[in-house]
């Protein structure tokens, strides 16, 4: 497109309309300034998960029973565990497995829910139906229970918790993908798509799920602070990764027997987990306001 | 209204034999052979084999299932491995433990949680809107183990983050008032544990669905009219916000009864969910199943009340 300025036919700069929702995005989330810390403390916490461990001289499992059960100094920021280990050092080592466990689960949970809410939402029919019974009796398990049933079975260990609670996390995926799918379906647009001869799997993917990524990228971040307070929970319950791994939530277990003498060893994990998990939240509140106004008002 | 109950109960149906199913099939994620994970390491062929025989695991998965659910029906939900005693012995005797936890939870999370939702809503954009806000995504971030831990170190040990506390405070929370007994002393860290997360999310919900309903223009007309502000809020904008927010009542009671597993190990809480715990440990996978079976149907049935309140709660809901 152009417009005529003097004798010169300048084209005008037009942005995508994507690019454009884009920047209005970035700019409500900026207002935010709950949301902008949140993000901020996400950054460093990602960063100290991936950079932590090389900076640091010490070795997490590095016992000195002499040296145990030290309160918090200049040599050891967090104190020392009942073996002598340096708590900071395993904090900094820890956040990569918490992150590992947060992304991964989230990653696997949505995939899984994600395909099954696009498939129920679009196809619906006995289709959605099963689906959704499905999603109702995963939903039936309160709380924890579920992913510590599967836990349970499987055995304790990271990748198991990991399956656990991906499996934790699909119906909560499934259901606001199915509903979100529900209502873009409807739409003139896919009917158009659709007279123009396009098949399903060209409408679900180019169609659909660009147009439903706000409440699943809202969902997923929510999700991840859940996964880390189950999995840390599961850890806590000696279901998670297996010793001498520097989990958050199993620390805060071997800590239990030492807290009369030793408060730091369950003050610095816990304390931890609730900055993680309070990022997560923050940001994610900051990001459904951002991406959906109406939500807010 | 009948007819609504008696169709949401047949909806029910289906969802309790999928819980029955994932229950049953649990017994079959385990890796290797059922019976030998049970057994232990360094078991006997002999005890093996009885496992097996004793729980049937020589027949079809079908038949195994159809035994299964025919049983639940009647109240037998097999054998404990370790014990030997009937699971539903083990479940009765610590049954209403967990769920007498999960109410006094639930009380306490819905009068935290609508206080500091209504005030906040009342007050909303002020600086209490925002600390009571910035408190209950505290509370929701938290672990509860962890919260558990820290009640322990505080008021039972004593140890407060800046030093020791002082002894007449300790003397005070040590008290026991003339005729009550020890047992709500022993339950008042733990309901604290469980309840202070579901008191966050219902202060959220609290809070918006108010701000919502607060907007509405019988709301205005009813402050046009010279409705006292009291009336207006708790008479008619009150019991309209509550209809979200008792869904979330609901939801937060079955995750108590969940939570249960991690505050009764804190607290050394003879419950169901201490009984999970230690079964899962000690590999009692009938004890595990009939555990998570009985909680489940517990959270499908209070959940089955909360949509039945909703008619209650406001007439205008179609419920067809």
């Amino acid at each position: 497109m152009s417009v005529q300025t003097g004798n010169a036919l300048e084209p005008i700069k037009r942005s995508s309309p994507r690019f454009e929702s884009f920047k209005t995005f970035s700019k409500r989330l900026m207002k935010n300034k709950a949301a902008v810390i949140g993000g901020i403390v996400i950054l460093f916490i990602i960063l100290v998960g991936i950079f932590g461990p090389f900076l640091l001289k010490t070795d997490p499992n590095a016992q000195n029973i002499l040296n145990k059960l030290q309160p918090p100094s200049k040599e050891h920021w967090f104190g020392t565990d009942n073996f002598g280990r340096d708590i900071f050092t395993r904090v900094i080592y820890g956040t990569k497995l918490t992150l590992k466990v947060g992304f991964l689960s989230v990653f696997l949970g949505g995939i899984v829910g994600v395909t099954l809410g696009v498939v129920s939402g679009y196809y619906g029919g006995v289709i959605d139906t099963i689906i959704m019974r499905i999603m109702d009796v995963l939903l039936a398990f309160p709380g924890i229970l579920l992913a510590l049933a599967i836990v349970s079975v499987l055995g304790g260990s990271l990748t198991n918790v990991i399956i656990a609670v991906g499996i934790f996390s699909v119906p909560a995926f499934a259901r606001i993908v199915r509903g979100s799918t529900l209502q873009v379906k409807k739409l003139e647009y896919i009917d158009a798509v659709r007279a123009l001869g396009a098949k399903d799997t060209r409408i679900i993917f180019r169609h659909i799920l660009p147009n439903i990524l706000s409440p699943i990228i809202v969902q997923a971040t929510m999700r991840i602070a859940t996964a880390i307070l189950t999995a840390s929970g599961l850890a806590f319950l000696g279901l998670g990764a297996q010793p001498p791994a520097a989990e958050w939530g199993a620390m805060l277990s071997d800590g239990r027997s030492y807290m009369h003498n030793a408060g730091h060893m369950v003050m610095f994990p816990g304390m931890m987990i609730v900055i993680v998990v309070l990022a997560f939240n923050i940001f994610g509140d900051g990001l459904r306001d951002a991406l959906d106004p109406k939500m807010k008002q | 209204m009948i007819k609504y109950i008696i169709r949401r109960l047949l909806q029910t149906i289906p969802v309790l034999i999928g819980v029955s199913i994932l229950v049953f099939s649990l017994m079959f994620l385990i890796p290797g052979d059922p019976a030998q994970v049970m057994a232990g390491e360094g078991a006997s062929q002999q005890t093996i084999d009885n496992i097996r025989e004793k729980l049937g695991l020589n027949d079809p998965a079908y038949v195994q299932y159809g035994r299964f659910l025919n049983n639940a029906i009647q109240g037998d939900l097999g054998k404990s491995i370790r014990s030997g005693r009937p699971v539903m012995d083990e479940i009765k005797i610590r049954f209403w433990t967990t769920v007498e936890l999960s109410i006094y939870s639930t009380i306490l999370a819905v009068f935290l949680g609508l206080i500091a939702g209504i005030i906040s809503a009342v007050r909303h954009y002020t600086f209490t809107d925002i600390a009571i806000m910035i408190i209950a995504l505290f509370g929701l971030s938290m672990p509860n183990f962890w919260l558990g831990l820290m009640l322990i170190q505080w008021f039972a040990l004593g140890n407060l983050p800046f030093g020791d506390m002082p002894p007449w405070l300790l003397e005070i929370i040590h008290m026991r008032p003339s005729g009550w007994g020890e047992s709500w002393r022993q339950m008042i860290l733990p309901v604290i544990t469980l309840g202070t997360g579901g008191a966050a999310i219902i202060a959220r919900m609290t809070r918006s669905s108010m701000l919502e309903v607060i907007e509405q223009d019988y709301i205005r007309t009813a402050r046009a009219k010279g409705v006292s502000e009291r009336i207006v809020i708790y008479r008619h904008a009150l019991k309209n916000a509550l209809i979200p927010v008792v869904t979330v009542i609901g939801l937060e009671f079955g995750a108590f009864l969940g939570g249960a597993v991690l505050t009764e190990t804190i607290f050394a809480i003879n419950g169901m969910g201490r009984l999970t715990i230690d079964a899962i440990r000690q590999r009692d996978f009938p004890i595990v199943q009939g555990t998570v079976l009985v909680i489940s149907l517990l959270f499908v049935l209070v959940n089955l009340l909360v949509d039945i309140s909703y008619k209650f709660l406001n007439k205008r809901i179609d419920l067809n």
